[in-house]
């Protein structure tokens, strides 16, 4: 049995398997099928500060290896996670990630400042990089000037961990991861979704309300190995990979590219268990390999 | 999550197929309306599980119905399954029709299509409770009215056709039993366009009427909120908070 225990920012993981925003609602939903302590983080579906409807339907397109969604980060707002969903979730045994989102840089730092003081909450993971909101989100994580000025705002403002979420749209991801870095981000989460479309042939229209989407799934997955391993060697903080991973080969090959950690996004849809099995997996990788620690083979490419 | 067993796999026609799945245990109990998302495989092509209803649940064989119409390579390769092949599938999904108040009222569930699927285990559930029903079914031609001979194992048929090929020519709405026949409760499963016809009828003579939807989804379990409705509380998810509606809850354009 490897140790899988791993530090990330301010993070102490009993291993390196997080569950996506998005993708794994608030934990809870999935608790039917497995024993959802064992993950080593949950970072809980977007949150702002206000209640959002999110898009209106269709919202979603399957397409090869992968899907488009266009949900618009649908949520009741801050104080409904506070009032009601955090009471219900805060004694699972893991760590409980917010992700915070906003249309303004006011916005992220009320959102974040509320969140200050959940002691079961030990960190947030900020979304500059959501895709279908046409405020906000994306806007604020697509260029290096807007990422560093939110980052450092909501810096000032909440005392925990602070992991940034960055978005692959962009022409040159390091220069983000960067830019955040110098602002005092304790880890960053790469990649957001792709922005793609889908288009039926048969009615000519597409098939998102919203015409573009974000793509996920093994279809980016090489794409998100790349943007990882690049940001692994500009900066110095810890890198949390995703990006179509299904299985546990797939983690080790973005924790060999320099990821920390790694989260399970889309393979949720398919198997609710899949992150106890990926996690069962990078042990069995790790003894079969003789490493002792999930910690020697974090950019260990040879 | 569990993993059923093909019984046995019979094409109706060349466009619909009845998937009978057992297990060695006892099957969960599941209740008319209720889904599963069968996991095809994992070729490109057919990445997320697919929501299918369930068709019918026979208790004493053990088995689950599911009538599969081939719409794309995921429902293709289902209709293709051979016997004593393994299917993984999330099972039971979302809520319930609802049981009617009153044993005396008179009960008319009309499907169009594939939509016919949850009415037929409907149908065996209310009768197997006292009640009585009627089945209104639809379809283009004979060769979409599937599984008549089991439908009227539960109650009445009435059937139309767009061609007249079988039952009277024309759209469920048009069929001549909707003419003075008060009905106290309808449920409804088929293309969205009859189920607004259906609905907009419910609400021109003051039925109650439920309506199941199947809008497309990924996870099934109300995480991704991909499936949503727009209801008079906001966007809520088609696979936990339905997928049957009251109509009075949607707001649809009718």
């Amino acid at each position: 049995m490897a140790n899988l225990n791993i530090n990330i920012g301010k993070l102490q993981l009993k291993n390196p398997v997080l569950t996506a925003s998005g993708t794994f609602g608030y934990g809870t939903e999935y608790s039917d099928f497995m024993d959802i302590s064992r993950i080593g983080g949950i970072i809980v579906k977007g949150t702002t500060l206000r209640e959002r409807q999110g898009n209106p339907y269709p919202r979603m397109a399957e397409t090869p290896s992968g899907m488009l969604n266009a949900v618009g980060l649908q949520n009741k707002g801050i104080d409904y996670f506070i009032n009601n969903i955090y009471p219900t979730v805060k004694d699972v045994d893991t760590n409980l990630i917010v992700n915070v989102s906003g249309s303004t840089i006011e916005d992220y730092i009320i959102t974040a400042e509320k969140l200050n003081d959940l002691n079961r909450i030990p960190g947030i993971e900020l979304n500059i990089s959501c895709p279908n909101v046409k405020e906000g989100g994306m806007a604020f994580g697509t260029s290096c000037l807007s990422a560093a000025e939110v980052v450092k705002c909501v810096r000032r403002a909440y005392k925990n961990d602070l992991m940034v979420k960055l978005s692959p749209n962009v022409t040159d991801i390091s220069e983000i991861a960067r830019a955040v870095e110098a602002e005092g981000a304790d880890s960053v989460s790469l990649i957001n979704t792709l922005l793609g479309m889908a288009i039926d042939s048969e009615k000519r229209r597409p098939i998102l309300s919203t015409i573009t989407g974000g793509l996920s799934g093994p279809a980016v997955k090489p794409i998100a190995l790349r943007m990882v391993w690049q940001v692994a060697q500009a900066v110095k903080i810890p890198v949390i990979g995703l990006g179509g991973i299904m299985n546990a080969a797939d983690a080790i090959e973005f924790i060999l590219a320099g990821a920390s950690g790694i989260q399970i996004g889309t393979a949720n849809f398919i198997d609710p268990t899949v992150s106890i099995k990926v996690i069962d997996g990078i042990n069995d990788y790790l003894d079969r390999h003789g490493f002792k620690s999930i910690t020697d083979i974090i950019g260990a490419l040879e | 999550m569990l993993d059923l067993i093909v019984k046995k796999n019979e094409a109706l026609n060349n466009q619909y197929s009845l998937l009978i799945l057992t297990s060695p245990e006892k099957l969960p109990d599941m209740l008319p309306g209720q889904f599963v998302e069968v996991r095809v495989d994992n070729s490109p092509s057919t990445f997320l599980r697919r929501p299918i209803s369930i068709n019918y649940i026979d208790y004493e064989k053990n088995e689950l119905w599911l009538l599969i119409q081939i719409v794309g390579d995921g429902t293709r390769k289902m209709c293709e399954l051979k016997e004593g092949e393994i299917l993984n599938l999330l099972i039971p999904l979302g809520n319930s029709f609802s049981l009617p108040e009153n044993k005396a009222f008179k009960l008319l569930l009309v499907g169009g299509g594939v939509g016919i699927a949850p009415l037929l285990f409907m149908g065996s559930y209310l009768k197997e409770r006292g009640y009585s029903c009627s089945f209104l079914l639809g379809g283009r031609s004979k060769d979409n009215l599937l599984q008549l001979c089991e439908f009227e194992r539960f109650g009445d048929v009435y059937t139309t056709t767009e061609d007249g090929s079988h039952g009277e020519r024309g759209f469920v709405t048009q069929h001549s039993l909707l003419n003075g026949s008060n009905f106290d409760l309808i449920y409804t499963c088929g293309p969205t366009p009859m189920m607004k016809a259906v609905a907009s009828y419910a609400t021109k003579t003051g039925t109650n009427c439920e309506v199941s939807l199947e809008n497309t989804m990924a996870c099934g379990i109300g995480s991704c909120l991909c499936c949503v409705t727009d209801t008079t509380e906001g966007h809520l998810c088609v696979c936990t908070e339905g997928p049957v509606f009251n109509i009075t809850k949607l707001k649809w354009q009718i």
